[in-house]
């Protein structure tokens, strides 16, 4: 953690009123805590891109190249011609604020750049000065001002500042999406060689190895088997996966944070017990080991550079469908990118579920199907059991990831999934969840170790939230289907709200899930005890109450 | 300042005008020339912008859902908010235009003092004072079609009989118009005293504010106050639109003024933010459907990419993925391999 994170108390001391100085009047202030490290050359040339070179967010020289305002422009230009989304953006906002204070960041920071009406003009007052004779002629005073250096230190803070959680756009009486400036943002920047190194790291190693961590082949299949060693010492039963294998049904493909870091290997403990019990005809991949895509975070281009993978190697491997993991971005990138990058997806076939027969006619084009979907699919079709008690020690709340809430809709599979395999679920206010939930603070590449206080204070919309159903519930347990999430979660919930574990989906579903020839089990995925008393039945006795069960919706 | 300089700005047009007809008796510019040029370059400003706006592609498929997505059969899909057919996408596009739906979900947020403690609740009034003018903004709009036609079509009349439901005043008082000249001066003032709003307010943002109160003020003035001869204006407004110009005495300065300020206002049209009205219609968060997954979107100058291939990869990785026993591609060649 960095060493100036203040306390909880000082840190929710926030001012929202305004500075006396007109914003444009107002330089940027970098402020330690709230920036990630900027990107290493080599992480730059790994990928092919412009200007690589190290250099330091502290230095007053970010060695840009030597046109880089050029450089600037026509990245501009080109994407005004190639983006409807970027012209309209640029041309409609009346500055009615309705999105001003629905910005995790800036109800956590009291930036007013935060709000994203600011943020968007930081880049719209640049576009109004270039491209719009007003904005030339009479410039401050239309909001317009000249493209500098200072100008692109302001954009790199705030664009850096952004988790593209998009909450501002569902507001908007327009649409107006601040994330997409800020991705298009972000590209401009990436023109400059300006990344962050938090994602260009991740990006040159997805791209190289094929994850973000950098996990070569042997070492992924390392800790995949490492996760079934722990699953046979918890239920007695030995799991053995296939990777690379060609002819499999599916190709199963998650985020590298669901197979290295705890408590993401809990869920992935939970596919992996998932998948046996149902004997799916499924494989790993090595090379396509990476679902999440820090190329969203960087530019189309690399978005695209590192999603194709995913459907070459199904291709090669010859499967029918893809099964996606738990994650948010990356399923931002499946649901409205993939099928467009490196679509359409001829050589697959539309998702049948090999269990249930139920075809996946909302992904006939993409054919990529997303786990919460499938298992959602196999609890009303009652082909797994489940024994709910076995959560009984949890107390659990759902985080809405953003990606999957307001770029896809994926609001209540994994709430069906929760309330099956959980006895105690509790909604977070209203405000909070579904199309309306807060960023975890840390999306869109920023969950590193040096902007913590940035993440501290972009979490603490959604950490209030957790408090409130903690307090009123004695919740213990925030469940999520992000990757980030569970990466950025444990920290945010020690500063903010302790005792509050972060958990998969599916980690709670292998938790209740009943094996097949398992022994009895005493302890959770996490090696913790399991709840003893008379709330524990035997597995008959669930399995028979699950099979009357009337499912809900039917 | 941007305040001021736009109120200086309205004034100084408001004088403009008094000036040149009063002082100059400018009449044909200001009842001819102006209106014509103002509206050439209302429409061709228009069109231009939305020709612009309908050339530039979506190259992806980036609908905002705000609600449950379609998938299994037995999950309700939020339809409107989350839209997966043309039909469903133009229903929330309609919600939007007519209702501004997006405005209705409007937060407020609220910071305890003592302890650290966000709370929200529901805040209408942004959405109610839009509602108010934009819906007053296009009735007296339509009023105003009495002026350019003869006879006059019975919804314009109907418009007006409904309109003046109050039935007080001599003349007869036209709500439409006073909650016009209201909502615009709430929403002035909503910039003037929230400190947020303030803080991100321009001159393009003051200007028509004080545009519209000028046009409903003066409007108001004529109708309730001075009192004007309408018949003299309808005969302008008739020679206009029939394209046999006229300059009728007896309407008075007053009705030039108006004039000049609805001028103004469409040639300032195209070139400002009040374009989102068109704008709305091409805002690809909001017009889109969310079936990406269902149904392929073209990007129509997506180009090809170098990624790093599984045979360079496993080129690469041979041997250790050998050790490991994972399986190979049986047609890549064996390369630097032990095997
Ligand atoms: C398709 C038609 C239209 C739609 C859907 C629409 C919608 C909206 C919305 C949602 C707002 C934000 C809320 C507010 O600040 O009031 C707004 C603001 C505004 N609209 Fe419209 N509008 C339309 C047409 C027009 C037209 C024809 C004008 C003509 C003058 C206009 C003038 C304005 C002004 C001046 C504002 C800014 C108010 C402020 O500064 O607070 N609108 N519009
Ligand atoms: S809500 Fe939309 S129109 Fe209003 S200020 Fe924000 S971006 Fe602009
Ligand atoms: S996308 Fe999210 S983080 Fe970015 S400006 Fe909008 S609300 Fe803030």
């Amino acid at each position: 953690m960095s060493n100036h994170l203040p306390e909880p108390e000082e840190l929710a001391r926030i001012h929202l009123d305004m500075s006396a100085s007109g914003w444009m009047d107002t330089p940027a202030v970098l402020r330690e805590g709230m920036y990630c490290h900027g990107v290493q050359g080599k992480n730059i040339e790994a990928v092919g891109m412009p200007n690589p070179r190290d250099w330091r967010v502290e230095d007053d020289d970010w060695q840009l190249p030597e046109d880089w305002h050029h450089i600037v422009m026509e990245g501009l230009k080109e994407r005004l011609h190639r983006f409807r989304s970027l012209q309209i953006f640029m041309d409609i906002c009346v500055r009615c604020g309705a999105c001003a204070d629905k910005c995790h960041f800036f109800i956590g920071s009291g930036d007013p750049k935060n709000m994203p009406v600011l943020r968007a003009e930081l880049l719209r007052s640049v576009y109004r000065y270039d491209f719009t004779r007003a904005g030339r002629i009479m410039g401050k005073m239309v909001g317009a001002r000249k493209l500098t250096k200072a100008v692109i230190r302001e954009w790199w803070y705030y664009f850096f500042q952004c988790s593209e959680c998009r909450r501002c756009s569902l507001f908007c009486p327009y649409g107006i999406d601040t994330a997409e400036i800020t991705i298009l943002g972000r590209e401009l920047l990436n023109l400059l060689g300006l990344n962050i190194d938090w994602i260009g790291a991740a990006v040159a190693k997805c791209h190289h190895v094929g994850n973000h961590i950098g996990m070569e082949p042997q070492t992924f299949k390392e800790s995949i088997l490492f996760l079934c060693d722990d699953i046979q010492e918890i239920t007695g039963i030995k799991i053995d996966p296939s990777f690379n294998r060609k002819g499999a049904e599916i190709l199963f493909v998650t985020s590298s944070g669901d197979f290295y870091a705890d408590p993401g290997i809990f869920t992935c403990m939970g596919y992996l017990m998932l998948f046996h019990q149902l004997g799916l005809d499924y494989t790993w991949s090595t090379y396509a080991a990476e679902g999440g895509n820090f190329g969203l975070f960087t530019s189309h281009e690399v978005a695209k550079l590192l999603n194709a993978k995913m459907y070459a190697e199904a291709e090669r491997l010859g499967v029918k469908f893809i099964l996606g993991g738990e994650c948010g971005h990356m399923w931002r990138v499946i649901h409205q990118y993939m099928g467009t990058l490196n679509g359409p997806a001829g050589f697959l076939e539309t998702p049948v579920s090999p269990i249930t027969g139920t075809r996946f006619d909302h992904a006939a084009s993409t054919k990529a199907v997303h786990i919460c979907e499938f298992t959602s699919d196999l609890v009303h079709e009652n082909k797994i059991n489940l024994d709910p008690s076995r959560n009984d020690h949890l107390r659990v709340t759902f985080h809405d990831s953003c990606n999957v809430a307001r770029g896809m809709g994926l609001l209540e599979e994994p709430r069906y999934l929760i309330n099956k395999a959980c006895n105690h679920f509790y909604e977070m206010p209203e405000e909070t969840i579904r199309e309306r939930t807060f960023c975890c603070g840390s999306g869109a590449g920023l969950h590193a170790g040096e902007d913590m206080e940035l993440r501290m204070r972009g979490g603490y919309p959604r950490a209030n939230a957790v408090r409130n159903v903690r307090e009123l519930h004695d919740v213990n347990t925030l469940a999520c289907i992000c990757a980030i999430d569970r990466a950025a979660f444990p920290a945010l919930m020690d500063y903010w709200v302790p005792d509050v574990r972060v958990t998969g989906v599916h980690e709670l579903l292998g938790n209740a899930l009943i094996m097949d020839g398992e022994c009895e089990r005493t302890v959770d995925l996490r090696g913790e005890e399991l709840p003893t008393g008379p709330a524990k039945q035997s597995a008959e006795d669930v399995s028979l109450r699950n099979a009357v069960d009337i499912p809900e919706g039917a | 300042m941007a305040i001021v300089y736009a109120l200086i700005l309205v004034l100084g047009l408001v004088l403009f005008a008094w000036v040149g007809i009063q002082g100059l008796g400018m009449t044909y510019l200001f009842g001819v020339v102006f209106p014509y040029t103002a509206m050439v370059i209302f429409f061709l400003g228009v069109l231009a912008r939305l020709l612009k706006w309908s050339r530039i592609p979506n190259p992806f498929s980036i609908p905002t859902t705000g609600g449950q997505q379609r998938s299994l059969h037995w999950i309700k899909p939020a339809g409107m908010d989350n839209p997966f057919t043309r039909g469903q996408s133009l229903l929330r596009l309609l919600s939007e235009v007519f209702l501004f739906r997006s405005l209705f979900r409007n937060l407020s947020l609220r910071l305890a003092d003592q302890k650290p403690q966000l709370t929200f609740s529901s805040a209408k009034w942004l959405w109610l004072f839009a509602i108010f003018f934009h819906y007053a903004l296009f009735v007296t709009l339509f009023r105003h079609l009495r002026f350019f036609t003869n006879p006059v079509p019975w919804p314009v009349n109907m418009a007006e009989t409904l309109d003046g439901w109050l039935e007080v005043g001599i003349p007869q008082i036209l709500v439409s118009g006073l909650i016009l000249l209201l909502a615009v001066t709430l929403l002035l003032a909503r910039r003037l005293l929230i400190p947020k709003l303030r803080y991100i307010s321009l001159l393009n943002d003051y200007f028509p504010l004080f545009l519209l109160i000028g046009i409903a003020g003066t409007g108001a003035l004529m109708r309730y106050v001075l009192g004007i001869d309408a018949n003299s204006a309808k005969q302008l407004a008739m020679g206009l639109i029939s394209f046999k110009p006229v300059v009728p005495e007896g309407t008075g300065p007053l009705f030039f003024v108006h004039l000049f300020l609805v001028c103004i206002l469409l040639a300032y049209f195209p070139f400002s933010k009040l374009m989102h009205a068109g704008g709305i219609f091409f805002s690809p968060t909001r017009t889109m459907p969310n079936n990406s997954r269902a149904v392929y979107h073209q990007n129509p100058w997506n180009y090809p990419v170098n990624f790093h291939t599984y045979r360079s990869y496993e080129n690469e990785f041979h041997d250790k993925m050998v050790e490991a026993g994972i399986p190979l591609d049986e047609t890549a060649p064996p390369l630097n391999g032990k095997d």
